[in-house]
Formats: C-alpha cells, sequence, structure tokens
C-alpha cells in the first residue's frame, strides 16, 4: 500500500514540475520578449515537435539514427560480453589486457570520432562503430566484475558437489553476474546513443544529430530542442524497455 | 561402535599447514581418526583448532597436506560422489526454487532426474519441507533454509554426510529441533555423520563419539564415546553428566563453553 502511494505522489509530481518549469519558461518568454531564434517558448518547441512527426523526413532521419545506435550497441554489447568472459576465464588474458583496457577507457572516446569517419567514412559505419567502442567499456567492465561477484561459498558448494570449472561458469558466475550485465545494458543504449550522435555531428548524410547541425544552421532553436527531445524520448524508451528486461530476467535480486 | 574394526573413514597422520604473511599457520597437527560406518561423529573444539579444515579435507576441498585421508579404500584427493556436504550458510542459489536447489548435486553429474527427483520429494516430506518445493529461497524461514541444504547433501544417497556447523546460525528453538530431526534421519537412513559444533550439548546429544579438539596446533586432545541409549530425548543429557564435564574440562581456560 504504502509503495503504491508513493508511486503516485511521485507521479503527481514529477508532472507538476513538469507544468512549473516549462510554465515559467513560457511566461518568460513571453514577459522579456525573447526571440525564438535565441529561446523558444516551450509551446513552439511543441508545435515544431509536432510538425516533425507528421514529417517523412523526420522520420527518413530517425531510422538512420535508430540503426546507427542499434547496430552499434549490438555490436559493441556482443564484443564486450565474449572478451568480458575470455578474461575472467583466462588468467594470461587478464594479466595481459586488463592494463590497456584501463587505460584505454580514460581516453574520451569521442574524441576518436574524426579518426573514424577518416577511416570508416561519412556513411553509417563510423557512426556505428564509435556507438559500439562507448557501449562497449562500461559493459566490458561490468561483465568482468559479475562473473568475479561470486561468493566463495557458493563457488565451493559446487566443488563440493563436484562441478567442473565450465559448471561453476554456468551454473553460478553467470546468474550472478546477471545484474551488472544489465547495468552495463543500461549504460550501454545511452552510450551508444550519445556515440551514434557524436559521429553524426562530426560529419554525416543524415540522423538526427545531422538534422540538429542543420537546425543549428538556420538559427531554428525550436527545431533542435524538438530533435533533443526526440533524443531523450529514445534513450528513455531503450533504457526502460532494459530495465523491464531485468526485472524479468533477474527476478531474485532486490530493486537496485 | 564395533564397525570401528573396519573404518569406513581412516585419518592417518593428517598435517595441514597454510603459509600465511605472517609465518605457517598449522591448522593440523598429526591427527588420528578412524570412523565406522554408520558411525556420527562430532567435532568440537574452540575457533581455529582445524575442525572446518579437516571437513574441507575429507570434502576433497582442500589439497596440500601431508599424512593420509581415505574413505573406504581410497585416498581423498577430490569431492566424491559419495559425500554430501552441508554449509554453515545453506547457500541456496536465489534463482533456483527449493527443488531446483536440492536437485543440483544430481544435475552436476547427470544422474537419471526421475528417479532423484522422486527421491528429493521424499527427502522433502520427511525433513519438513513439503510443499515448498516451487518456492525460492527467500521465501523460506534460515531453518527451512538449512534444512533444504541437509536435503541437497543427501539427494545423491552418499555414505557420508560432512556438516559445518550446520544450525550455528539458528535460534536455539529451531536448533534443538533440527538435532532431534537430524538424529531421526540419521537412525533412519544410517548415513556416516562427521558434525562440527561449537556446542557440547548438541555435540553430546548427536555423537556416538566426541572428538575434542585444541588449537595451535590443530590436535586431538581427546575422544569421549556417548553412552546415552538411542532414540535420545533432548531430557537425556541430563543422563549425560560425566561425559559434559569431561569434555568441558577441556575448554576450562577457553572462552569456548555453551
Ligand atoms: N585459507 C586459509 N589460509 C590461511 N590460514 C587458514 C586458512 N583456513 C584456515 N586457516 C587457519 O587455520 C586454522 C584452522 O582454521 P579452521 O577454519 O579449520 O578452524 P575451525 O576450527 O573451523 O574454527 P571455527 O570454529 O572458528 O570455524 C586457523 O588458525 C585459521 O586461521
Ligand atoms: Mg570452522
Amino acid at each position: 500500500m504504502y509503495r503504491d502511494n508513493s508511486k503516485l505522489l511521485q507521479a503527481a509530481l514529477v508532472v507538476l514540475v513538469f507544468f512549473i518549469v516549462t510554465g515559467g519558461w513560457e511566461f518568460y518568454v513571453w514577459v522579456s520578449e525573447t526571440p525564438a531564434f535565441v529561446l523558444p517558448a516551450p509551446s513552439v518547441v511543441g508545435k515544431q515537435l509536432f510538425s516533425l512527426l507528421g514529417n517523412a523526413m523526420f522520420w527518413d532521419n530517425f531510422w538512420v539514427t535508430m540503426y546507427e545506435v542499434l547496430m552499434g550497441y549490438v555490436l559493441g554489447i556482443l564484443i564486450a560480453v565474449v572478451l568480458g568472459v575470455l578474461i575472467s576465464q583466462i588468467r594470461l588474458l587478464d594479466l595481459s589486457l586488463m592494463p590497456y583496457i584501463v587505460a584505454f577507457q580514460t581516453i574520451p572516446s569521442v574524441a576518436l570520432a574524426p579518426i573514424f569517419l577518416q577511416w570508416f567514412g561519412y556513411g553509417l559505419a563510423s557512426k556505428i562503430v564509435m556507438a559500439a567502442l562507448i557501449a562497449f567499456f562500461p559493459m566490458l567492465v561490468n561483465v568482468i566484475a559479475g562473473l568475479q561477484a561470486s561468493g566463495r561459498d557458493e563457488v565451493q558448494m559446487l566443488k563440493a558437489f563436484g562441478a567442473s570449472r565450465l559448471q561453476i561458469l554456468l551454473k553460478v558466475r553467470v546468474p550472478n553476474s546477471l545484474p551488472y550485465v544489465f547495468a552495463g545494458l543500461g549504460l550501454g543504449v545511452v552510450f551508444a546513443l550519445v556515440g551514434a550522435i557524436v559521429a553524426e555531428f562530426v560529419g554525416a548524410q543524415k540522423g538526427l544529430g545531422k538534422m540538429i547541425l542543420q537546425f543549428n544552421e538556420q538559427f531554428n532553436i525550436a527545431g533542435m530542442f524538438a530533435i533533443l527531445i526526440v533524443l531523450a524520448a529514445i534513450g528513455m524508451t531503450m533504457h526502460s524497455i532494459v530495465g523491464m528486461a531485468k526485472r524479468r530476467v533477474v527476478f531474485w535480486a532486490g530493486d537496485h | 561402535m564395533d564397525s570401528i574394526s573396519q573404518p569406513l573413514i581412516r585419518i592417518n597422520n593428517l598435517c595441514k599447514t597454510y603459509p600465511t604473511r605472517s609465518g605457517d599457520t598449522v591448522a593440523l597437527d598429526k591427527v588420528n581418526l578412524d570412523i565406522g560406518d554408520g558411525e556420527f561423529i562430532a567435532l568440537v573444539g574452540p575457533s581455529g583448532c582445524g575442525k572446518t579444515t579437516l571437513l574441507k579435507i575429507l570434502a576433497g576441498l582442500e589439497g596440500g597436506f601431508s599424512g593420509e585421508a581415505r574413505l573406504g579404500n581410497v585416498a581423498i584427493t577430490k569431492p566424491s560422489l559419495e559425500v554430501g556436504v552441508v554449509f554453515q550458510e545453506p547457500t541456496l542459489l536465489p534463482w533456483r526454487t527449493i527443488l531446483e536447489n536440492i536437485m543440483l548435486p544430481v544435475e552436476l553429474v547427470r544422474m537419471d532426474t526421475k528417479t532423484y527427483t522422486k527421491r528429493a520429494l521424499e527427502l522433502m516430506e520427511m525433513i519438513g519441507l513439503k510443499g515448498f518445493e516451487n518456492k525460492y529461497p527467500r521465501e523460506l524461514s534460515g531453518g527451512m533454509r538449512q534444512r533444504a541444504g541437509i536435503c541437497r547433501a543427501l539427494v545423491r544417497d552418499p555414505k557420508v554426510l560432512l556438516m559445518d556447523e550446520p544450525f550455528g546460525a539458528l535460534d536455539a528453538m529451531t536448533r534443538e529441533f533440527l538435532n532431534a530431526e537430524l538424529q531421526r534421519i540419521w537412525m533412519r537412513a544410517g548415513k556416516t555423520v562427521v558434525f562440527v559444533t561449537h556446542s557440547i550439548p548438541e555435540a553430546v546429544f548427536l555423537a556416538d563419539r566426541v572428538v575434542v579438539m585444541s588449537p595451535r596446533p590443530g590436535r586431538i586432545s581427546e575422544i569421549v564415546p556417548i553412552g546415552l541409549p538411542r532414540e535420545r530425548k533432548l531430557g537425556d543429557l541430563a543422563h549425560a553428566g560425566d561425559e559434559l564435564a569431561r569434555i568441558r574440562g577441556h575448554f576450562a581456560d577457553s572462552s569456548m563453553i555453551d
């Protein structure tokens, strides 16, 4: 009961904050007569958003970015899982690769976007690689941490009943890694989106990032805000899909 | 026990040293013990006297010792199908139902699922877990989880049951109840049990012989046979005053009094 109440309260508060912020914003723009190419009123952004949603060109760009994000995400995640399992199971790989991974992690990967543009061109490939790379690192780190998260007791219990190394991996280490894996998956979707947009900024023919740049050149700030809202919606939708999958798969873990 | 003439477990001059940064720890020093088939042995002794170490060696989980531990005709070097282990923590896997947890040892060595599911269900009924087959560990009380741990140790029908302070984390009432239960299971199933505990009354209540150990280095200081007839009741401990006193005498100057 208490939980339900607090959820309802939260929903009400979120809506309230939305109206206060957009109302205040609208009011400010109206009173100060700020021109739309500096700060558009929320109502203008809303109109712009609706006209975009009815525009075939927008959907064309939307699906290009979605394709880059999803392909990059899947690619980055898959490589991270394979590498993570290998590193956690093969000591030689752990010893030799971990220092490099730690070092590479400190590089802001988005800085590689111009290089990827050189290597992979203005098409989709450079965006997919960028999205994959940034989704890759948090996933890799989480896979490795997750596979090492099993308690000594659980492992010893399995050994006592005669489990092989592979059985210990599959029956204890993998299930125990799942909360970490989903943390990596959740970060990964957001990061892949960032990667694709940044790569589009650096040079692209199509995509939502490209649209932001075009609106910027046209001083269409409302259009840029509208795209931002679309990006936020994409990020939140994918993130909550991961969250829903997590609650189904890792049903035994708590809420956090 | 007269079966001692042909022991099931033979521990011969067993020594185990753990190297640590601040020098070596002698966990076991020349331990000798023969355990008869069907015998119930309780191991008592203060913290750090090597009870867990001894049990782990018997479970085939610990190597690097000198001397020998034999189960039947084979030296113990790895976990055996003939041995079931109950740990201090039940260590049930939270993503498995109780029945799936109990069946884990069967699954690991690919024994026949059908036959052993039947056995698992019988064990669960015997130990009072009927109806909890499809529950998850978090839905059970501590005592019930530990019972599930016992079922898991018994499911492959091993000859030997090794138990390391299995009831140590439970409240006194649950503990007494499970002790009585364990005695019944042991009497019915005819297992050989090695049972580690910090509780002297628990040891006396359960065991045919209580093995008293002392620390630094870990040694057996006395083996006390308990003559109480079966099936024992809690009140019977009043008739074991001598044994209780004798065992307690070993710990007069240590903190282990229960
Ligand atoms: N893995 C290990 N590495 C180093 N020393 C260890 C290890 N395991 C046990 N020891 C040491 O060996 C000695 C015996 O430990 P053991 O766990 O067998 O004692 P115990 O009788 O089971 O104690 P308790 O009653 O507290 O469970 C202790 O001094 C302990 O510190
Ligand atoms: Mg111990």
